[in-house]
């Protein structure tokens, strides 16, 4: 899976290496025009974000030149990151250190050698199965039965979204779609590329439109916002359904499916960080938070996305 | 200042990277400004991580100036430990339960000259639960010969959890590392009194 043998991946880059120059064109101009404090304020937000994502496309593509396994630990990495933020914020007590331990130095790892081994038997059934039974296990050698439910469920849960369902972005990899295998970073890139355009249009729509407030969850999110961004993404993704082995119906129906997922991940974490009281669970980004923060839609999407693919494009 | 040898360098460049892998720490100058003047850096204290949390918190330049107070037991134990207090923290050793409290309180006035500073931790112990205990008098005695001393108190904050008294592995969580506004004793203070406002300073860095 070479970047350079796949033309329609590389069209793919060179439409992203476009919108980012477009971004940072639109944010040059929008610093030069802005005015008052928050006007300038917004402005200095966009064009960090704007740079972040010109860092983590370059990763991306990166990754993607060098190969298979590289993706597949720069999504390990992810999850390590994740894992990590989400783990900090939430409460364990010292009984829980020797399970956590695990946590971040062997199941997340043995998640992604069984990714990168190709074993879906049990890619697909080792964290809900056995981890999720090791977990309250371990935790229970250690004798302190304080929150004992709430601080397994924690853990499970953090395990679950940070690990498993991010682990199934990088499993779109191996999908051996008939005519369609070694092309797997292509879905992978579909699914980011509708995934994040979906966030960032949702935010522009959003501040441009904006009225009717979803949720008190989240401050920034409109329906306004959400509609004409799911529209946008969708019509992004439908547009590019010729890289993918979905005709353009289906390329549609598949973006909808990442757009609402990613909208309900959204929410989810941030009920939790409500729930926490914090606004973003790190600062790793500039101008984004965490890398939990970037990604909290992709763990919703990713999964669900592969399970269609899967179920409806393989023989 | 002499200019510490490559050797050291590179040792110290590997263990404020490695620090900061593990422990993701982040330092936060909320009160006051990184800064050559002569201070002594008092924390929290919760695990064996807490000290080299604090010194990779520092700019590289000040690092070199700025030494710990420790036990000289723990740092003269194995060859790592020697290697890395003789080369590269440059720690005051002091011997626990040994010397009377006067002749650690000459020593600690020794090693800061004048122009280093001190990292130190005022509990004594390390915390288990990650309560702050009561001081103990050597910060106030500190301020007292040495009024020209900047006292900042840092808050440390989640080393409990990532590195827990009596664990040996790492759990790599976040971390962060807070620096207050500095202090120092007031005229006619009491020590109770003053040891209890440092310790509350540390503590008020939480919430900010």
């Amino acid at each position: 899976m070479r970047l350079m043998n796949d033309p329609p991946l590389l069209w793919l880059f060179a439409g992203i290496l476009g919108l980012l120059l477009l971004a940072s064109l639109a944010g040059w101009i929008m610093h030069r025009a802005a005015k008052t404090p928050q006007g300038r304020a917004t402005v200095d937000n966009f064009n960090a974000r704007t740079r972040a994502w010109w860092w983590m496309v370059a990763i991306f593509a990166v990754a993607s030149l060098l190969g298979r396994m590289v993706t597949v630990a720069f999504f390990g990495l992810i999850s390590f990151l994740a894992l990590r933020e989400f783990i900090t914020l939430t409460p364990t007590r010292p009984a829980d250190h020797r399970t956590l331990f695990w946590l971040f130095f062997v199941i997340l790892p043995y998640q992604y050698v069984l990714l990168a081994l190709d074993m879906y038997g049990f890619f697909i059934m080792f964290i809900p199965v056995y981890a999720f039974l090791f977990i309250p296990a371990r935790s229970s050698l250690q004798a302190d039965p304080e929150n004992f439910l709430q601080r397994t469920a924690v853990m499970q849960w953090g395990l679950m979204i940070c690990v498993y369902c991010i682990s199934h972005a990088g499993a779109l990899l191996f999908l051996p779609i008939p005519g369609f295998e070694d092309k797997g970073a292509r879905l992978l890139l579909f699914l980011l590329l509708v995934d994040q355009l979906s966030d960032v249009f949702q935010y522009v729509w959003g501040k441009l439109l904006g009225r009717r407030r979803i949720s008190a969850l989240s401050p920034n999110k409109t329906w306004e916002g959400l509609i004409l961004g799911g529209a946008t993404a969708v019509g992004v993704g439908a547009g590019i359904w010729w890289a993918t082995p979905f005709t353009p119906w289906q390329a549609a129906g598949m973006s909808l499916v990442i757009v609402v997922m990613g909208f309900l991940g959204g929410q989810t974490m941030s009920a939790i960080k409500r729930d926490r009281g914090v606004k973003d669970y790190g600062s790793i980004l500039p101008g984004h938070g965490g890398v939990l923060d970037r990604v909290d839609s992709v763990c919703f999407a990713a999964p669900v996305f592969y399970h269609l693919t899967r179920y409806f494009f393989l023989p | 200042m002499v200019k510490p040898p490559l050797s050291a360098r590179l040792t110290a460049a590997l263990l404020v990277g490695l620090t900061k892998l593990i422990s993701g720490a982040q330092a936060r100058w909320q009160g006051c400004e990184p800064s050559p003047r002569q201070r002594v850096y008092f924390a929290n204290h919760s695990s064996h991580l807490d000290f080299t949390v604090l010194w990779s918190s520092l700019p590289p330049e000040l690092r070199w100036r700025t030494r710990p107070v420790a036990a000289k037991d723990y740092w003269l134990a194995g060859p790592l430990r020697r290697y890395l207090a003789q080369s590269v923290f440059r720690p005051i050793l002091i011997e626990r339960g040994g010397p009377s409290a006067r002749e650690a309180f000459e020593q600690i006035l020794d090693g800061l000259g004048t122009e280093q500073s001190l990292i130190l931790f005022p509990e004594g112990t390390r915390s288990l639960d990650g309560a702050v205990a009561p001081f103990k008098s050597g910060l106030y005695r500190l301020s007292r010969s040495r009024p020209d001393l900047e006292l900042v108190p840092v808050l440390l904050e989640n080393l409990n959890r990532i590195l827990p008294k009596g664990e040996t592995l790492p759990v790599p969580l976040l971390s962060s590392a807070t620096f207050g506004a500095p202090l120092a004793a007031a005229p006619g203070e009491t020590k109770a009194a003053f040891l209890e406002r440092a310790r509350q300073a540390v503590l008020n860095l939480r919430q900010a």
